[in-house]
């Protein structure tokens, strides 16, 4: 049976994604700093999974295979995170609170192994999303 | 010879640094060398010189593949686009000056568009705070020169704004703080140890949307009342220290950012933090400041609300009159609502940073980017038209974070026949206006071409 | 540009001492000129009052605080902004308009110029992009010095030259029109959450005190001969028993001459005075000393001063005067905005209700019409609300209603909650004096262009002048007995021309004109210290470079500079 541990997600910016994002969001610069959740190895262990193994985080709205982490910066057990962009919002749910603001940070997401899955590039994440995709699965 | 050009602005973060040096190549073209930057801003002056950058509009074609248009087409389509729409939405504006968002503005109201900007994802929680309860602050020079005591809450320059500390807030050697960082002491508010947390004298490691909880703590030891053992995961005793060093600090600065306005309790989070800044001035100075973004995101709050009378999430749909009431005129709920039948780009990526699911709604209408590079936004888009890049081929005012207004200089031509966002909108606003069959008199307000006298004694 | 002849009306113009005579007014290429040929176009002008374009010489119209009242302030705009007339912008907001309602609202009530009262020089490029969205009126902005760390250090060593140096390459860097002092020394010490509430509480770290950095700056201006007198906000601004610092304040100008070729006899200029005018020692004792301060004010000559008028109202109250906003915000516990800037000044922005139920607001709506009913020489004493602090410019038609009928303020006076409270606080009930038109004019026209050093263009008719021109339907042989006429006749001009252009007809706005932007250039011999020690300030105590801080022309695309050499 496939574990499932659920953990708090936040997204936030890192100076890995923003020297990315400049460089271009097609680059494999980009798809290496954003495609990522970063959580503790503690959450790995619980997880039964080691570094740098493939996971879905699903939350309300959806779910992204992207690769776990050690944090660079530090994430106490039951933090995750997923850098800002395209990635993280995959699963970021739109909810506002009324504010005009979404829920980038503050959701629970249920992570699973996904050894075998592939982490799409972004292009094909935002391209599929709206059916104009055209490469292969 | 190559010439070295200085107090160059630099287009990234809401530091929006004015102190980098750039070499530029002897025909004007080429940015050879940049000095002073941070990793981000050098990739930027490096990346404008990119040969795969756009050079023409590029349309969508019925098979979903892109096909180059003239600049003439795209300015057609998108007013036509606009004028056909019955509530479209422009947003974006993280990265432009406020000479485009001027123009855009023009755009919006001859089309009774919705314009909104990035602070709707970022700092509108902040804004809607303001409005309630204010805005103590300062600029950032102030904070150099006097704060003894920093507060970085739920914010993590060292990423975001990796000159931040450096400029203005923990190393500097300002007037009153001679000896930089040791006449300061940080602390830092965040789940995460953050490289920013790494850096403070006090890490207060929040339990993650309990700041509110923490908050008011600190307000409720300030009026000199007691507090449960713990609050949000921190230690009475640690609230307790962390209270004293601001209550008996000379200048107390507070920086917060996204930890704040993303998460559980957005615009109440920096309510309270805002009360607080109230509250320790009745003990000694204390100032707040929201670390904007990017370096012009604070630009549209300040052009639409001397236009406007408000900062963002504004309904020019009326007609008449703005309206301005985020939740229902915010970007992301008139997106998840359908209410928006076109969605104008400009100057951000939406297509990576809105909730996909918001992306999907507003795709179902026309889709036009505008913006001098590939991005999400721009590969979905059924038009991209590239612009020039503020900072490096386009000069402009920009508000930094702290509102001061920096202008930005040139340092290289452009591509050739790509026009700058003013220029681009104001051939829209004309082409709607022939569509229409009216008179284009704002832009000959906006000239006010006819004065110009000088008088010497 | 076409030749317009105004017709048959009742010509109004303190320059030339025409009180209401019938003449015509002839234009060319936006200028007065004798006469026009038979194909000008006729304003039948017959039964009605014809003035020159007003000058307001004080209000807070454009920058960086000006727009965070505006930002903070969205139910300024509710229900308060006016739909948009075809093909003009949007207008919005009410104490704090959009810079389109601005301009608009002005022209509608006939101003053709409008002086921007604080411009903190780091945000100099923020006030020219208002400036420039502002369509139709003329501006010019003060720069703030009273705080500012080259002016502390200079005058503190009684440098006048350096200072006069520094001050004018500032007004070139910041396209300023003149010296600006707000609450002296007083916003400086507010950086440290402190204050200067006399004129000899010292300011923190810089060793001087309000009466040096007054007496230097008024030196400061009479040395480079610049257009406008210094033009102050005085220290303890708003308290109970203000009147005797007001007053030790005015008399610093004691033996000060005037010295400039723009034909003005004032060396300082005191803005809001209504606000400085109390006497009292709390809210309990509050009143009136309106008497006292414009006694003397009427005979020392070299001083102008503006009401700063309270008009009742809902209105959003902003000043440099950083410690004061603090104050007001303790005092009414509504949301409060502050921005210190470095090395310059602050600012605070608080929401403010004058309402007719309390009866200091009575008391401060009654001191600031007395002051205009004391005035002994109406080209010294100008009308303003301070705007937007004691009331919206909006209000002035409604101030000249109050100034020029009796039977107007008895009825507002009436329509108070503690009208007896009022009255035992204040002189207003025993006051008949009722202005004339041509007092009006004076106060609004004359007067202000006078004290600008701006005679020769504004403020009057006389050929070769700017052609600002209102046309008000007032018939000055028969006034009309219901007050309520003069306010509307003034809110809503039957024509307005400004620079020659029509750009009000009845009421409605017609054209966006041709604003420009008019600044101030002293030319003084180059000062290698004064050129280090900005190079020196900008490298270690600004937070931005010398390059950045500088305005670029473009932002002022039609300057009209007023440029003069400085004789040493």
């Amino acid at each position: 049976m496939t574990k499932k541990i659920v953990l708090n997600m936040i997204t936030q910016r890192s100076i890995e994604e923003g020297v990315a994002m400049e460089k271009g969001k097609t680059t494999p610069e980009y798809f290496k700093a954003c495609s990522i959740v970063e959580m503790n190895p503690e959450d790995m262990k619980k997880l039964g999974i080691w570094k740098n193994t493939s996971v879905r985080v699903t939350s309300e709205v959806g779910s992204v295979i992207v690769t776990a982490k050690e944090p660079t910066q530090f994430c106490p057990p039951g933090l995750a995170h997923i850098r800002q962009g395209v990635w993280a919002n995959q699963v970021v749910p739109p909810r506002t609170q009324s504010t005009g603001t979404p829920q980038y940070s503050g959701f629970p997401v249920t992570i699973e192994p996904a050894i075998d899955e592939r982490v799409k590039t972004a292009l094909e994440l935002v391209q599929g999303s709206v059916g104009l995709w055209k490469g292969g699965n | 010879m190559p010439k070295w050009i200085t107090q160059v602005g630099c287009p990234y973060c809401g530091a929006s640094c004015d102190d980098l040096e750039v070499l530029v190549s002897d025909d004007g073209k080429r940015v050879l060398e940049t000095r002073n930057a941070c990793a981000i801003g050098n990739e930027i002056f490096h990346h404008a010189q990119s040969p795969s950058r756009p050079k023409l509009p590029r349309m969508r074609q019925p098979d979903g593949s892109m096909k180059e248009v003239s600049y003439d087409e795209a300015i057609d389509y998108t007013a036509k686009t606009l004028l056909a729409a019955k509530k479209p939405l422009i947003y974006g504006f993280g990265s432009t000056n406020c000479e485009g968002m001027s123009a855009v503005a023009r755009v919006a109201e001859k089309g009774g568009a919705v314009l909104d900007n990035c602070a709707s994802i970022c700092h509108g929680p902040s804004f809607l705070a303001i409005f309630d309860n204010g805005y103590p602050s300062c600029t950032l020079g102030e904070a150099k020169n006097r704060a003894d005591v920093v507060v970085f809450w739920g914010c993590n320059p060292m990423h975001a704004h990796p000159r931040h500390t450096s400029r203005y807030s923990i190393f500097p050697r300002g007037t009153f703080t001679a000896k930089g960082q040791m006449t300061r002491t940080i602390i830092c508010v965040d789940p995460r140890e953050t490289d920013t947390a790494k850096l403070a004298d006090h890490h207060l490691m929040v339990k993650q949307g309990h700041d509110y909880d923490l908050f008011d703590a600190f307000r409720t030891v300030l009026r000199g009342h007691d507090i449960p053992d713990e609050v949000a995961g921190i230690p009475k005793k640690t609230i307790l220290d962390a209270a004293k060093v601001m209550k008996n600090a000379r200048f107390v600065m507070i920086f917060f950012g996204m930890g704040c306005t993303h998460t559980d309790g957005r615009n109440h989070n920096v309510d309270i933090a805002i009360s607080l800044t109230r509250d320790l001035n009745a003990h000694t100075k204390a100032s707040i400041m929201a670390m904007r973004g990017h370096y012009n995101i604070a630009g549209p709050g300040q052009v639409w609300s001397w236009q406007f009378g408000f900062p963002y999430c504004i309904d020019l749909s009326k007609g008449t009159h703005a309206h301005m009431n985020p939740g229902e005129t915010s970007s992301i709920d008139l997106a998840m609502r359908g209410e928006i039948d076109c969605f104008v780009n400009v100057g951000t990526d939406a297509g990576a940073h809105f909730p996909i699911r918001a992306v999907e709604q507003l795709k179902k209408h026309p889709f036009i980017t505008v913006d001098p590079n590939i991005c999400m936004a721009s590969e979905i888009s059924d038009l991209h038209i590239p612009v020039r890049v503020v900072g490096v081929e386009e000069p402009g005012v920009v508000y930094r974070m702290d509102n001061v207004p920096i202008q930005f200089k040139k340092v290289v031509d452009g591509p050739e026949g790509v026009p700058s966002d003013e220029e681009l909108f104001d051939r829209v606003y004309e082409r709607m206006c022939e569509l229409t069959e009216t008179e284009p008199i704002w832009l000959l307000a906006k000239d006010h071409a006819k004065a110009a006298t000088n008088a010497e004694q | 540009m076409a030749e317009i002849l105004i017709r048959n009306g009742f010509v109004i113009d303190p320059t030339r001492n025409i009180n209401g005579d019938v003449a015509d007014i002839a234009i060319k290429d936006g200028k007065i000129v004798e006469s026009v040929g038979a194909s000008a176009k006729v304003i039948d002008a017959t039964g009605k009052t014809v003035m020159a374009g007003g000058v307001d010489v004080h209000a807070h119209v454009a920058g960086p605080k000006v727009n965070v009242g505006r930002l903070m302030r969205p139910e300024d705009k509710l229900h308060k902004s006016p739909h948009a007339q075809k093909n003009y912008r949007m207008e919005s907001g009410f104490s704090i308009p959009s810079t389109f309602k601005t301009g608009y609202d002005y022209a509608r009530m006939g101003y053709a110029f409008v002086m921007e009262a604080a411009m903190p020089p780091l945000h100099a490029p923020h006030v020219h992009e208002e400036i420039h969205d502002t369509p139709i009126i003329d501006q010019a902005a003060l720069p703030v010095f009273a705080n500012n760390w080259f002016v502390f250090e200079y005058l503190r060593n009684g440098e006048i030259e350096n200072a006069a140096a520094y001050i004018a390459w500032l007004l070139k860097a910041t396209k300023g029109y003149g010296i600006k002092v707000v609450n002296p020394g007083g916003t400086a010490a507010w950086a440290w959450g402190l204050n200067c509430l006399t004129l000899n509480d010292p300011v923190p770290y810089f060793d001087i005190t309000p009466a040096e950095i007054i007496t230097g700056l008024m030196k400061t201006n009479e040395y480079l001969g610049l257009p406008h007198s210094m033009h102050i906000h005085q220290n303890d601004l708003g308290n109970p028993g203000n009147y005797e610092i007001t007053l030790e304040s005015l008399r610093l100008a004691e033996g000060v001459a005037a010295k400039n070729n723009f034909g003005r006899d004032t060396v300082m200029h005191s803005t809001h005075i209504q606000f400085h005018s109390y006497g009292g020692d709390s809210w309990g004792t509050f009143e009136s000393r309106a008497r006292e301060v414009m006694d003397y004010v009427n005979k020392q000559k070299n001083i102008s001063i503006d009401l700063g008028c309270v008009t009742l109202d809902e209105t959003t109250t902003m000043t440099a005067d950083g410690p004061f906003e603090h104050h007001i915000t303790n005092l009414n516990h509504l949301k409060w905005a502050n921005t210190d800037v470095e090395v310059e000044t602050a600012a605070g922005v608080v929401p403010y209700v004058y309402d007719k139920n309390i009866k200091v607001s009575g008391i401060q709506w009654a001191i600031g019409l007395e002051m205009g009913l004391y005035a002994a020489d109406p080209m010294r004493t100008f009308i303003t609300t301070d705007h937007p602090n004691a009331g919206p410019f909006t209000r002035y038609p409604r101030i000249i209603k109050w100034l020029m009928s009796k039977q107007a303020r008895e009825e507002t006076l009436a329509s108070f909650k503690h009208t007896d409270k009022v009255i035992d606080a204040t002189n207003i009930h025993s006051m008949d004096r009722e202005l004339s038109l041509f007092e009006i004019a004076q106060m609004t026209r004359a007067g202000p262009a006078k004290a600008l050093g701006l005679s020769g263009m504004f403020g009057g008719l006389s050929v070769g002048m700017d052609a600002s021109v209102g046309i008000f339907d007032l018939n000055v042989n028969d006034m009309p007995s219901d007050p309520e006429a003069i306010e509307k006749a003034f809110a809503r001009a039957c024509w307005f021309i400004k620079s020659g252009e029509i750009i009000v007809k009845d009421g409605d706005i017609v054209s966006h004109g041709n604003k420009r932007t008019i600044w101030v250039k002293p030319n003084v011999a180059e000062n290698p210290q004064v050129i280090r020690d900005i190079e020196d300030k900008f490298l270690k105590d600004y937070s931005v470079g010398s390059d950045t801080y500088q305005v670029r022309d473009y932002l002022a695309p039609n300057p009209y500079v007023i440029e003069f050499d400085v004789e040493a």
